[in-house]
């Protein structure tokens, strides 16, 4: 479970997030969606401890995420971001093994090894493991990226738009396999999305933000909703009932 | 941890640093040449042109004497190596050298700077043990100021810290050449013999407080590559993983500015020289390992420091001019290296 407590961080005398108080359950895919600028991504990353904060209290499975120790913190939570520094010479197996850092501290074992090809295999990308990472294409690049933080075998996940980049089927694969991570492996996944018909149909949870609040969090048949949709993105939308749930039409 | 059986664990997968048979044997008969070459430069510089016949007494007393440009060598590539393998690494910038934050503009002030207050007089100045440990620990001094100012600010960004030290350097290479203008045609060639690397520079007494300065330096920098290897993936992937990034960025810092200062003061600018040994060393060893970089990269600058020695003195008779040749040849050797696999 992650817990905030009226959260907040001043940026300028305009810009501030929260105060934001809310809790995310444990298990399932939680979606965080929203508007440009909403504060999605600093959410995120202040809940991932990437960032600091300002006032309020951010606890993820009981660990206060500013008091605890980064180390342990490392096994308990893990943070992907959209843009990652990578190393040419590096395969993808080599880093989904750095995955392994909290745990081993750079010295893998065999079992270290196994739950590396686990989180390779579980991403379908078994027959790309010995590819250095500049030889792949951007969306095969963001699963290796994210097979290294599920074999840091965190419970809780935090995932920032790893949709970027990806096309329509690959989107789709990526979340099949974040959904199955979330109910065969228990894990508690945050992500970020852009598309609120993915956070619809994938999510368990959505959590919609404007202007650095949290204005509704529901499931998805409570936020799938004309007004509520509508009120939030700032722009006309209609929710269509369709073959595989609502639809949200808003071009 | 409860994984449902998705696909088996093949033996033989490895995450290791060197994954497969052949980029192993690659490596190691690699490193294996480059100690073959060290060695041989090694010794070509003790024993080629002796006049003495091999092993005797006076054979032994000229390869002594020789035998402190080797240990030059051996200091100035340990450093230029490790301090530019580390900087790049926790900078994630494969094209950059920590010559450029300032030290050997510094070093171009302090000994144009002491020609021009107290004339020819000035070079024997800062020569001597104390002086030496002056010109590193203001070296040092001004690049923890320079870090710490820059790192832990709310600004706390690298590409800045690269930013002010470049200008800092440029402006301090500027006061130089300034007083250089104003020197007269006899102190400015006085001055000039100081102001190329060369390993001549190089005084003995220094050894006993540059040596353990290397050793520590340069042993934390490499006792800690596991933790390189994980900066090297960026910020916010090292605080992923649990490693405190802004501590560790700034021990590194720390250390390579004492390698940089080190060999700066000991022989003069050498401004290409760590450059190609990293980059060199990335492409010859084919690995992300710190582990296996160091030592490659280690054996690079020597190979290439007692080269160019080894061919100014017994084929240019030339020996003053080390910096020439390397980056000359190191350069076109640099240039052939990127074209052919086309990647740093």
């Amino acid at each position: 479970m992650i817990t905030l407590n009226s959260v907040s961080k001043q940026y300028s005398s305009t810009v501030s997030i929260g105060p934001v108080s809310l809790e995310i359950p444990t298990g399932g895919i939680t979606a965080l969606v929203g508007p440009n600028g909403a504060g999605k991504s600093t959410m995120l990353t202040m809940v991932g401890r990437l960032l600091g904060i300002d006032q309020g209290s951010i606890e993820v499975s009981g660990y206060d995420v500013s008091k605890t120790n980064s180390k342990d913190l490392a096994k308990i939570v893990s943070i992907l971001r959209q843009e990652n520094h990578f190393v040419t010479r590096l395969t993808v197996r080599q880093l989904v093994g750095f995955g392994r850092y909290p745990h081993s501290k750079g010295r893998l074992t065999q079992a270290d090894e196994e739950i590396i090809s686990r989180s390779i295999d579980f991403l379908d990308l078994g027959e790309l493991e010995a590819r250095y990472l500049d030889e792949l294409s951007g969306g095969q690049r963001q699963r290796a990226y994210v097979a290294m933080v599920l074999a840091q075998d965190t419970d809780t996940v935090l995932l920032d738009e790893p949709l970027n980049n990806l096309d329509m089927k690959h989107s789709v694969v990526m979340m099949q396999h974040l959904q199955r991570a979330a109910r065969e492996l228990n894990r508690t996944i945050v992500i970020v999305l852009h598309d609120i018909n993915f956070a619809g149909h994938y999510a368990d949870y959505i959590c919609a933000m404007k202007q650095g609040k949290v204005v509704h969090f529901g499931t998805p048949a409570q936020i799938m909703q004309d007004e509520i949709l509508s009120e939030v993105f700032e722009t006309p939308v209609n929710v269509v009932p369709g073959p595989n749930g609502p639809l949200a039409v808003y071009y | 941890m409860t994984y449902p059986a998705l696909g088996t664990h093949h033996a033989g997968r490895s995450a290791g640093p060197l994954p497969t048979k052949q980029v192993r044997k690659r490596y190691w008969i690699t490193l294996s040449i480059m100690i073959g070459l060290a060695l041989f430069f090694g010794i070509g510089l003790l024993a080629w042109d002796n006049p003495m016949p091999f092993g005797s007494d006076g054979f032994w007393i000229i390869a002594k004497l020789r035998a402190s440009n080797i240990l030059t060598m051996v200091i100035v590539a340990a450093c230029q190596a490790i301090a530019t393998v580390a900087f790049q690494t926790v900078t994630n910038n494969r094209i950059i050298t920590p010559s450029i934050m300032g030290f050997e503009a510094l070093y171009r002030v302090v000994q144009t700077g002491a020609v021009f207050v107290l004339g020819v007089a000035g070079v024997t100045f800062f020569t001597g043990v104390s002086q030496f440990v002056l010109q590193v620990a203001i070296m040092v001094g001004l690049s923890v100021a320079l870090y710490g100012w820059l790192l832990s600010g709310k600004l706390g960004n690298i590409q800045i810290m690269l930013l002010v030290g470049i200008i800092i350097g440029t402006g301090l290479g500027s006061i130089a050449t300034f007083m250089q203008r104003l020197l007269t045609p006899s102190e400015f060639d006085v001055l000039t013999a100081r102001l190329f690397g060369s390993m001549a520079n190089a005084d003995m007494s220094y050894m006993p407080v540059a040596i353990p300065l290397v050793l520590i330096a340069g042993g934390y920098l490499v006792l800690s590559s596991k933790k390189m290897n994980i900066l090297a993936l960026g910020k916010e992937t090292t605080i992923n993983l649990g490693i405190n990034h802004r501590r560790e960025v700034m021990k590194s810092l720390f250390f390579i500015s004492i390698l940089m200062a080190v060999t700066t003061a000991l022989v003069g600018p050498l401004t290409f020289l760590g450059f190609l040994v990293a980059t060199l060393a990335y492409q010859l060893a084919d690995t992300y390992d710190h582990r296996f970089i160091y030592p490659m990269s280690f054996l690079i600058g020597f190979v290439v420091l007692a080269g160019a020695y080894f061919i100014m003195k017994n084929v240019f008779y030339a020996e003053g001019v080390v910096g020439i040749i390397i980056e000359a040849v190191g350069g076109i050797t640099f240039l052939i290296f990127i074209l052919r696999k086309g990647r740093l």
